[in-house]
């Protein structure tokens, strides 16, 4: 099958490769580009391991092609920090235990880094629900909640002594 | 002592162990990104394998023609029956001592059976191949329900051992028979329930459900040719015993394979089986000279790997006026699919059922378990359990509560009346366990006081007449459940997979600078060894934690061990560190009393050090000695710091608890709210109280998918009717309530530190509270109605408010 040529800004970086207009961006950035941060967890949308930001957006990259990506600014959950700059994101989940085989942690710290930009300021609830597109087979939720909450806090502190 | 000097408890502190809510060390590669899952592993040349499956259930297969998919740019091999014959790989044997197809030979027995094998240079081009596979089948009846197994007429589903009267498991009395399991005494409790002044029964069923945990099965098969060696990446929660089985199936020397489980993405009894991706995998390698991987997507996963359940429970309970329990009468039919591939202990074909008399102390009981064909996928998995553990736990908390119905007794009082009590541990039940410890009473009282549990009934009483009067349409359910779980298995004495004991290890090397690693025959999967692990050691040989590596899942580096499942990994390889910790520090107090000029019998162990008895200020940390023993010449004393050992558990453990669900239920809708959830647990010696509060969680999650939703559901033509997440329920963050985690703790006496697991209990616990809160809702309103079977989804809910009138 004849290939594409996609140019997509990944964690920052320029990067271009070619792929099957029906390759899936997830296969792209796992296959081609060896992020291998996003996992494949069900391939209908269901679970979120393979969430991304794309665009200002989460989206789940196993059912966006790779060809929707063009042009694209993507950041996976490598883009968010690494062992020299952690986002508070990281630190808090495993400071309250947000995270137990790892598998969903990917997805679901990016879906929270995307959520708290929509709501800085969010109730438990409001984090239950506007988590409810990433499952965890392992945690039960609770201290992925408390763990996203604690975010915000530490966020919005460091906002407002920047202000 | 100057006063810069730490004390005793500082120093206890520093070294993070046993007690300490210590944040895991796995977390800094799973929150960056940089976990190592099986589909995460890339190899030079690497092609990819998927199954051509069945859309039947039942069919014969008359021709496979793979010449149009051969015929595909980048397709390299399919591999049927056929090719597999000549090695005597087109059958393997379960670990339940049957044997399954690995790819279907003349017949398919359950729809999403592996037919033909697709390998080609990526995942793409071999979906796309599989649908150029063209396989001619010729449909036979099916046979679903496991109850008309038997009857004149029923199809014989396994023709290849038709004729065979004794299986794996004793006398087989029909060909869809697979064994009769008995246990206690037919006929004593026969009598008991024909003189007893109060008999209750119920069929209780507890349906068939998946463990599917985010990451499917997998595996990576790489054969060098040039040394002859097989490298096997899988996602196995037994990885020494995938290195067994694969040496006895391939003929390849068990040197010559190294088996190793990368991080896996939960496990749940769903990675414990061999599954034909694996065999195809490494047929597939070795044919054509490069690594093949195989990775299930999720309806693959749903439809072919690892069912957990499906066993139909039929009870009687009996006894006296008062309430107190004379006797107990389970018979079983277990819904075992087309193959016996259950991950059971040899001796134990229905697992641990006959833990089913729960935390009761009664007299007289007996069990029958029958095991079935029916055209379904393979499995009978211990899905967050120990084996068959949470049937037996919710087929007695269901009986209890059907009791207290016909008693008219309050159901948390009748479970007081009949707890073993304290002092009977350790206790001796009717079906053959010998129960380590317990304090029952204790953690009940516990457990009511914290729920405010008669304040709890009167409100439910005064819903019952608001609803009565047209004030309300909400009932509300308080589900009660006391659970003692059966864990660690096991003794060799009576533990064995295919003959494998099931003992498990650790070894250890202390390093010259006083730091460590240890390795054990377990895997993690997301239960933290890494960081529990090093805690136990931590206590037992006074280096801190942080300073001790823990590594597993690499048979050519880790001892032989059995593996993570069951919730053995705390009871059994637990101990094996606990144990090889105490030899290390059997040699390190021969070293430290040389090097402190006295006998070995003048120096006792203080936290961190060995100090001369009398005068503390004389000391040998185990640091000094570390480095003393690597280079220092110690007269009769080997250099280097190591131990090694293989622990074989004198009995099971037994945690327990009690759970408490308060549930309010729109009779109109049929939808549920969980308004509280209470569980206490209690699992002896506590390690990380951080770790056991997120298993709890996670396991109470799974059980509230279980009880109200989850299932596993075939139409009569056999047809998959949950294989996507669409259909199979999983909570979210939104549908799961926030618990409250309590404990008591009461070591276990065989323990060397006294801990008895925790993994599981929470979904044997789980299940039925979820279930008995439902079912307690209407206990009002039918003097009939005792149970409604689960998963008690809006749908099943609302009709039971249907079916007893409360819609007029």
């Amino acid at each position: 099958m004849s290939k594409m040529h996609i140019k997509m800004t990944v964690n920052g970086k320029q990067v271009e490769t070619l792929a099957e207009p029906r390759e899936l961006l997830i296969h792209v950035l796992r296959e081609r580009l060896d992020i291998t941060g996003p996992h494949i967890g069900c391939e209908t949308s269901h679970c979120g391991a393979c969430t991304v930001d794309m665009d200002g957006k989460s989206v789940k990259s196993c059912t966006v092609f790779a060809a929707q990506a063009n042009g694209a600014d993507v950041t996976t959950i490598e883009g968010l920090g690494g062992p020299d700059n952690l986002h508070v994101l990281q630190e808090m989940f495993k400071e309250h235990h947000g995270l137990q085989c790892g598998f969903c942690t990917p997805g679901m710290i990016t879906r929270a880094h995307r959520f708290l930009q929509e709501n800085p300021d969010p109730t438990e609830e409001e984090v239950r629900f506007g988590m409810a597109g990433n499952l965890c087979r392992c945690t039960g939720y609770q201290n992925i909640v408390k763990a996203i909450m604690a975010a915000a806090s530490e966020m919005n502190a460091a906002k407002e002594a920047a202000q | 002592m100057n006063e810069m000097s730490p004390t005793k408890s500082e120093r206890a502190a520093a070294l993070k162990g046993l007690g300490t809510s210590r944040k895991r060390v796995e977390d800094s590669r799973f929150t960056q990104g940089k976990g190592n899952y099986i589909d995460d592993i890339k190899m030079p040349g690497m092609l990819f394998g998927d199954f051509v499956r069945s859309p039947y259930a039942h069919a014969r297969v008359k021709s496979i023609n793979a010449e149009r998919a051969l015929e595909m740019p980048g397709v390299i091999a399919v591999l049927t029956a056929a090719d597999l014959e000549p090695l005597s790989l087109h059958w393997m044997p379960t670990l339940a001592g049957d044997k399954q197809m690995v790819l279907a030979d003349g017949k398919v027995l359950f729809q999403g059976q592996e037919v033909a094998f697709v390998v080609a240079e990526d995942r793409y081009i071999a979906a796309d191949a599989i649908e150029l596979v063209e396989v001619d089948y010729e449909e036979l009846p099916v046979l679903i329900d496991p109850m008309k197994a038997e009857e004149d007429g029923a199809p014989i589903l396994r023709e290849d051992i038709a004729d065979q009267k004794t299986g794996a498991h004793g006398a087989r009395r029909h060909p869809n028979h697979i064994f009769t399991w008995e246990q206690g005494e037919k006929e004593a409790t026969e009598a008991v329930l024909s003189g007893a002044d109060v008999v209750a029964e119920e069929t209780v069923y507890y349906h068939r459900t998946h463990p599917c945990p985010l990451e499917t099965c997998g595996c990576v098969a790489s054969m060098d040719k040039v040394n002859g060696k097989l490298t096997l990446y899988g996602t196995f929660q037994a990885p020494h015993v995938v290195r067994t089985v694969a040496s006895l199936l391939s003929g390849i020397a068990e040197h010559n394979i190294r088996v190793i489980s990368p991080d896996i993405g939960g496990g749940f009894g769903n990675k414990v089986g061999v599954y034909p991706g694996y065999v195809c995998s490494i047929v597939a390698s070795i044919v054509t000279g490069v690594p093949v991987k195989w990775v299930e997507d999720r309806m693959d996963n749903l439809m072919a790997t690892a069912f957990a359940r499906d066993y139909w429970m039929t009870g009687k309970i009996a006894a006296t006026k008062e309430g107190k329990i004379t006797g107990l009468w389970c018979h079983t039919i277990a819904d075992h699919g087309a193959f016996d591939a259950c991950a059971d202990p040899t001796k134990f074909p229905a697992g641990f059922m006959n833990i089913c008399t729960g935390s009761y102390d009664i007299p007289t009981a007996y069990l029958a378990v029958d095991g079935i064909y029916t055209n379904k996928a393979p499995g009978g998995v211990a899905y967050r359990c120990s084996f068959r553990v949470t049937e037996a736990a919710y087929f007695i908390e269901r009986m209890i509560e059907v009791l207290a119905i016909k008693l008219d007794m309050d159901a948390g009082e009748l479970r007081k009346i009949n707890f073993i009590k304290k002092d009977q541990f350790p206790y001796n039940s009717a079906l053959g366990w010998e129960f380590d410890s317990g304090d029952y009473h204790t953690a009940w009282d516990k457990a009511m006081q914290a729920v405010d549990y008669d304040g709890l009934r009167k409100e439910q009483a005064e819903r019952v007449e608001a609803f009565k009067t047209g004030e309300t349409r909400k009932m509300m359910g308080i589900g009660l459940a006391h659970f003692t779980e059966i864990v660690g298995a096991g003794p060799m004495k009576n533990c064995d997979i295919l003959g494998m004991g099931m003992f498990d290890s650790c070894e250890i090397r202390i390093h010259p600078t006083g730091s460590a690693i240890a390795r054990l025959g377990t895997i993690s999967q997301g239960q933290g060894h890494a960081t529990t692990f090093a805690q136990i050691l931590a206590s037992e040989i006074g280096i801190s934690a942080d300073d001790i590596t823990i590594e597993e899942g690499d048979t050519d580096t880790a001892p032989y061990g059995l593996g993570t499942y069951g919730s053995r990994s705390t009871p059994v390889a637990g101990a094996a560190t606990a144990m090889a910790g105490r030899k290390i520090r059997a040699k390190a107090q021969m070293i430290a009393a040389y090097l402190l000029e006295v006998h070995d019998n003048d120096i006792e162990w203080d936290v961190d050090r060995f100090v001369v008895k009398g005068a503390e200020e004389r000391f040998k940390t185990m640091k000094e000695v570390a480095y003393a023993a690597y280079n220092q010449e110690i007269p009769g004393v080997e250099p280097g710091l190591e131990a090694v050992s293989y622990y074989d558990p004198p009995n099971m453990t037994y945690p327990f608890g009690a759970y408490v669900c308060v549930m309010d239920i729109d009779v109109d809708t049929g939808e549920h709210e969980i308004r509280k959830f209470y569980a206490l647990d209690d699992c002896g010696t506590r390690i990380n109280p951080m770790i056991i509060e997120g298993q709890v969680h996670g396991g109470l999650t799974e059980a509230l998918a279980i009880a109200m939703g989850q299932e596993i559901a075939y139409d009569d033509m056999g047809t998959h009717k949950t294989s996507t997440l669409m259909d199979f329920f999983i909570p979210t963050a939104w549908e799961t309530p926030h618990y409250l985690t309590d404990f008591t703790e009461t070591p276990s006496p065989h323990h060397p530190i006294g801990a008895k697991g925790v993994g599981e209990s929470p979904n044997v616990g789980g299940v039925p509270a979820f279930s008995n809160a439902v079912n307690d809702a209407f206990r009002a309103f039918g003097v009939d109605h005792t149970h409604t079977n689960m998963p008690h989804d809006h749908w099943r809910i609302w009709k039971t408010a249907k079916d007893l009138g409360m819609h007029d």
